[in-house]
């Protein structure tokens, strides 16, 4: 079963505003790239030799914001009610 | 200050630790407004799958005859699995099957979560869903209230309890802590799959609402990452859980979506699964690392429980849910002490700290605060040696024309070349130790896997 499989089952409030920033500059040296292998939803992408982030499908997590000691991820929740809305939890 | 925004209490988050509060702070007559930003509490909520319902029996006596409640945990199997190979143990007792059920239960959180928003709401706090809480408010170095994002604005109180979960951003806004690093943090995913209430019942050999957790310790269900796998049942659904440390997971380079595809097809996993339909997909982290990293917890005019204190026992037991409520409890009664006093410091609010010192939640945090140093130092352990034993065991019962007394030196003679093997190749695996431990390691490589197992039940029983 793949992530976007899996994503599609849960419910989701999407915001048309991204709750999390990321800095792509700074992906562009960063040496490690640990977001693309963290995120459970693989929101972080390697594309063009760079990260590209999608917010859509997040699960509020936190751990992009962990892992990432570039300082280029600026992580918040997003607007209430919005964003993820487990049914089952 | 005198306005009609200020409560008595403001309690960011309503989990299991902020409506504890709320729920006591409001059956003592207080006014207190509990936070939450999700659309209803629960929403926001994920946990490695049992609630631990010591200080909520207490609170709501026979709970269980109202709340939404799944199976009650008449056992626990835990297994070490290796690639082909797995041991396990089980301890299960028909005196689980009657009041307070061993205080353990499923639950589903959605609904578990808002049931118990609803009794604090009874008692009479004031619940406020869709809120989030951009920041704290402070006259000099005392909270005074929190910022909410959107149209509620500014709201005051004497005290504020963070109720966050892990990730709190309050707590480090505060300066009670500082940016997380990985050693600090677990990651847990969690699959709801659905099945039919007798397939489960079935397969777990269970009746009526009886329930069982399996766990299975780091070894091949993570790929020898420190962490490990659970099912549980509830009613008509297992969740399915594999949580890794953040740190050997960093290190190791290792997709995590990957990690659990390839645990729910584990041979010692997939058949208690089989058929089942996925319908929900979670991702959550927990605090990590015990006692040693907990924040401060209290300051003037805020408190902090739960999660956001980094109140959890991460050993075999992994109980957060009842360090959740009595942290909220402990708090609670600290602000009662505090309004009758009419004192909101940090002096008269560290009543807080002494009945945290009191209960199991300081006791136990204390007590396994070397574990997960011993997990972080010794990545072995939950690779080749677990690989050993379950393959020693395995030796030991094969069928073979062998006389039993050889076949022992046979599984004895395996497992010594085996560690000796890994001990001279997997060096990416033992950069830690240095070289006069490496050559005595290779020379004596039971004597140190019986030496590190000691160390391990020590650490980790």
């Amino acid at each position: 079963m793949n992530i976007d499989d899996k994503l599609a089952l849960n419910l989701f409030h999407v915001d048309s505003i991204p709750h999390i920033e990321v800095n792509s500059e700074i992906c562009r040296q960063c040496p490690h790239w640990l977001c693309t292998y963290t995120c459970p939803v693989e929101n972080y992408k390697v594309e063009n030799d760079n990260v590209v982030f999608n917010w859509e499908g997040c699960l509020e997590c936190g751990t992009c914001n962990i892992v990432c000691d570039q300082g280029a991820v600026t992580w918040n929740y997003p607007r209430g009610g919005f964003g993820i809305s487990y049914r089952f939890g | 200050m005198e306005n009609e925004n200020k409560f008595d209490v403001i309690v960011v988050g309503a989990g299991p630790s902020g409506t504890t509060a709320a729920y006591v702070l409001a059956k003592a007559g207080l006014e207190v407004a509990l936070l939450e930003r999700g659309a209803y509490p629960g929403t926001k909520n994920i946990f490695g799958g049992v609630l631990f319902t010591t200080v909520l029996n207490r609170i709501i006596p026979n709970f269980w005859e109202e709340a939404p409640v799944e199976r009650h945990m008449k056992g626990i199997q835990i297994s070490l699995l290796s690639e082909n190979n797995g041991v396990s143990i089980g301890v299960q007792s028909e005196d689980h099957n009657k009041p307070p059920y061993n205080n353990s239960f499923t639950v589903s959180r959605a609904k578990f979560d808002q049931w118990y928003a609803s009794k604090a709401e009874e008692a009479g706090a004031f619940l406020l869903t869709n809120t989030v809480v951009d920041d704290l408010l402070w006259d000099g170095n005392k909270v005074v209230g929190v910022k909410a994002r959107g149209e509620e604005g500014e709201l005051y109180a004497d005290v504020v309890i963070v109720a966050e979960g892990t990730n709190s951003l309050l707590t480090q806004k505060a300066g009670l802590r500082g940016k997380y690093v990985p050693r600090q943090v677990s990651l847990g995913m969690k699959e709801i799959i659905e099945l039919p209430r007798e397939v489960i019942e079935e397969r777990f050999q269970l009746s009526g609402n009886e329930g069982v957790e399996l766990k299975y310790l780091a070894g091949d269900a993570t790929k020898g990452i420190w962490g490990g796998g659970n099912i549980y049942t509830n009613l008509e659904s297992l969740s399915v859980v594999l949580w890794l440390a953040v740190k050997p997971l960093t290190e190791q380079r290792v997709k995590v979506t990957e990690l659990m595809e390839r645990f729910k097809e584990h041979p010692m996993v997939r058949n208690y699964i089989r058929g089942g339909k996925t319908i929900e997909y979670q991702a959550h982290l927990a605090p990590d690392g015990g006692y040693d990293f907990t924040p401060r917890y209290y300051t003037n005019g805020l408190l902090v429980v739960g999660d956001a204190a980094r109140f959890l026992n991460a050993s075999l037991h992994y109980e957060g849910t009842n360090f959740a409520m009595a942290s909220g409890e402990a708090a609670a009664e600290a602000v009662i002490e505090a309004k009758r006093r009419g004192d909101f410091s940090e002096k008269s609010l560290s009543h807080y700290q002494k009945l945290l010192n009191k209960s199991f939640v300081m006791k136990d945090l204390k007590r396994y605060r070397k574990m997960n140093r011993f997990a972080e130092d010794n990545p072995e352990f939950f690779d080749a040696y677990f690989k050993t034993i379950t393959q020693m065991a395995v030796d030991y019962f094969t069928i073979n024309e062998l006389p039993k007394r050889r076949q022992e030196w046979k599984m004895l003679k395996k497992a010594w070349l085996a560690l000796n093997y890994f001990n001279a190749h997997e060096l990416s695996k033992l950069h830690h130790q240095n070289k006069l431990s490496r050559a005595f390691n290779r020379a004596f490589p039971l004597v140190r896997f019986l030496w590190q197992c000691l160390k391990g039940a020590w650490a980790f029983l």
